[in-house]
């Protein structure tokens, strides 16, 4: 890169000046919340940056302690709920992105238009009905009950990721299969679903993601350990004793489940900003 | 949520595949491909079997994203507008009546309305324009950044990205908790007794910082997508020209990313209307934090006043349609990239 190039050792000091500017940015929160998990009881209030004292008490007390009746069935329902719903949205939306970016039909400007609308659409808005609705048809605390919304909040975001993905596909290799004999859909099982799973990949992370995160739906639609997600449970997290507060526990809680998110933006940081941007990255 | 896409695709490839982008579906002129399949038929017939064959499978292929949207969004929205017709409580189904407007107008009457609103409205004011501003300085520094600092830097600005929000409100609410807390004690100007969560206006600078740490991330890599725009040649030819860093950022960086900011503006500003998580989490709307999103849970959830919750959902619904027509109408977002045509 040209800017390199010529750069003088004083721009490149300001640029890792800047870079360490950034990282210290994204990472003190999860430094602050790690340093808490680790603190012991009487650490948890010496209103200090670091711990004096490292203790894995609190790790202790969500995996095999007092809070794991809490937090081990939530870790549970939050992995199966977020991954049935990435996986059924990222199909539908392979399905729907597919067809957007290849075949010509009727009503793709409505389709195209209802996904915008949802994704700018105030999901506490359907909590109130959803919740009525649930309690009459007996989803409510349940599995489904929070898959169903969570596909209304992932839906959209993947059949745009996918669109953008699907565009950058060399399509002449589809073209050159039907003059080989084959029909449309043959085309679109043997030669773009092998060059699309890249891009349905990295929609699948960011659709994970946005389940992961819900905290409306897992608040609103839940009441037990059945189907309540982390992000719920740790609301509910009480001390030891009705002193105490659940400083630690919450803590710690909150380390399990970011560490996962911080193994997928790890490996897959490059694919992540480029879905999220649709490719327009360099470097 | 959304992203912009770079503009290159378009020109280059419109050429050599006038149907590739489905640039208008009800447009029942003869695109290229098509034309190709009608004279191959005898060119007569207005739909070739083909043609009509990648119509219905087209169909067939979209219709289950469709009606899943259509069926947990819209369906329960018109729900919705059903139920806020009626005085009716959940713990009380027997005394259920119509009752008309009169939910709007007890709300719209009632002052807990107008601070909730008030209280979003100052919220998405503020966040929405840090975050642009710093937002953007992480955008530059990512377009320019040394190739080896890229990945370090696209890594960190991810994690708050992917973090859940709830994990982000307890680690600011434990950094300026009283027991807990350190901020404090680092902080020259306030006193170590502070109870930040004690008043509204102390309770919602933590309440918006935390924010502003988790989604500054999403609207930085946006404006990146619009910075990758901006033409190399341009910024050149302004650098020859002798033009200073802010007149280039003025003159060359600005106007030509005006979309992508619009859209990003957008975007953050009806995400910021519906903020709900970091509120629940530090204040549980006491002290006048109350949010509209946070109004319409307690309503329905805790109070089981279904009714009442339902006109609140209605009015936030309208509110960010109203924005969003704002933006497109006043501003004019160009949205049709962010429908992917």
């Amino acid at each position: 890169m040209t800017v390199g190039a010529r750069m003088s050792t004083r721009e490149k000091v300001l640029w890792y000046v800047a870079g360490a500017a950034i990282v210290v940015y994204a990472l003190f929160p999860v430094a602050w919340i790690l340093s808490l998990s680790l603190k012991t009881n009487a650490g948890l209030t010496e209103n200090r940056f670091l711990p004096g004292e490292v203790t894995w008490e609190n790790y202790r007390l969500i995996i095999t302690g007092d809070a794991s009746d809490l937090f081990l069935p939530a870790l549970r329902n939050s992995i199966g709920i977020a991954l049935i719903a990435t996986l059924i949205a990222v199909v539908l939306a392979t399905l729907t992105a597919y067809a957007v970016s290849r075949l010509q039909f009727p009503g793709k400007k409505l389709l195209l238009t209802t996904a915008l609308a949802v994704a700018i659409f105030p999901v506490i808005s359907i909590v109130t009905p959803l919740f009525n609705i649930w309690r009459t048809v007996g989803l409510y605390d349940t599995w489904p009950g929070l898959i169903i919304p969570y596909l209304a909040v992932t839906l959209p975001l993947a059949i745009w990721t996918l669109s953008a993905f699907f565009r950058e596909i060399p399509w002449d290799m589809e073209q050159a299969a039907q003059v080989d004999g084959a029909t449309t859909w043959q085309a679109f099982t043997k030669v773009i679903v092998p060059l699309a799973v890249p891009g349905v990949f990295t929609t699948a992370i960011i659709a994970f993601f946005l389940a992961w995160n819900d905290f409306v739906f897992g608040i609103s639609l839940t009441s037990t350990d059945a189907s309540r997600p982390v992000p719920a449970a740790l609301a509910f997290f009480t001390g030891a004793s009705q002193f105490e507060e659940p400083t630690g526990a919450t803590s710690a809680a909150a380390v399990v489940v970011t560490i996962p998110v911080v193994i997928i933006v790890l490996v897959f940081q490059r694919r992540i900003v480029a879905g999220l941007t649709n490719g327009a990255v360099k470097g | 949520m959304s992203a912009t896409r770079p503009t290159t695709s378009g020109a280059s490839r419109a050429g050599a595949d006038a149907t590739g982008d489905g640039r208008d579906a009800v447009d029942p002129r003869p695109t290229g491909r098509q034309e190709g399949r009608a004279r191959r038929a005898g060119g007569r017939q207005p739909l070739t079997d083909r043609a009509r064959g990648e119509r219905n499978l087209g169909l067939l292929l979209v219709a289950p994203a469709f009606l899943v949207m259509i069926g947990v969004v819209a369906y329960p929205m018109l729900l919705a507008v059903y139920d806020s017709l009626f005085s009716y409580r959940l713990t009380a189904p027997d005394q259920r009546a119509f009752i008309g407007l009169q939910n709007y107008t007890t709300i719209l009457t009632d002052p807990l309305w107008w601070r909730a609103f008030t209280t979003t409205a100052y919220i998405t004011v503020i966040t929405v324009a840090v975050e642009l501003v710093i937002g953007f300085a992480l955008a530059m520094v990512m377009h320019r950044a040394i190739t080896t600092l890229r990945p370090v830097l696209r890594t960190a600005i991810l994690i708050p990205y992917a973090i859940i929000t709830v994990v982000s409100a307890f680690a600011w609410f434990y950094a300026f908790d009283l027991n807990s807390g350190f901020v404090n004690q680092w902080l020259p100007f306030v006193g170590e007794d502070f109870n930040w969560f004690a008043e509204r206006g102390s309770s919602l600078v933590v309440i918006m910082l935390s924010e502003i740490w988790k989604t500054t991330p999403f609207i930085s890599l946006l404006l990146l997508a619009g910075l990758a725009q901006v033409p190399e040649d341009l910024q050149e030819a302004a650098r020859v020209d002798g033009a200073t860093f802010w007149e280039r950022l003025r003159k060359v960086t600005l106007p030509n990313m005006k979309a992508a900011i619009m859209v990003a503006l957008l975007f953050r500003t009806l995400d910021a209307v519906r903020i709900f998580d970091n509120v629940f989490i530090m204040t549980a709307g006491t002290n006048g934090t109350e949010t509209l999103a946070f109004l319409a849970y307690r309503q329905t959830i805790q109070r089981q006043e279904v009714g009442l919750g339902s006109a609140i959902s209605v009015l936030l619904f309208l509110l960010v349609v109203l924005i969003a027509v704002l933006f497109v109408k006043v501003f004019k977002v160009d949205l049709s990239r962010q429908r992917g045509e």
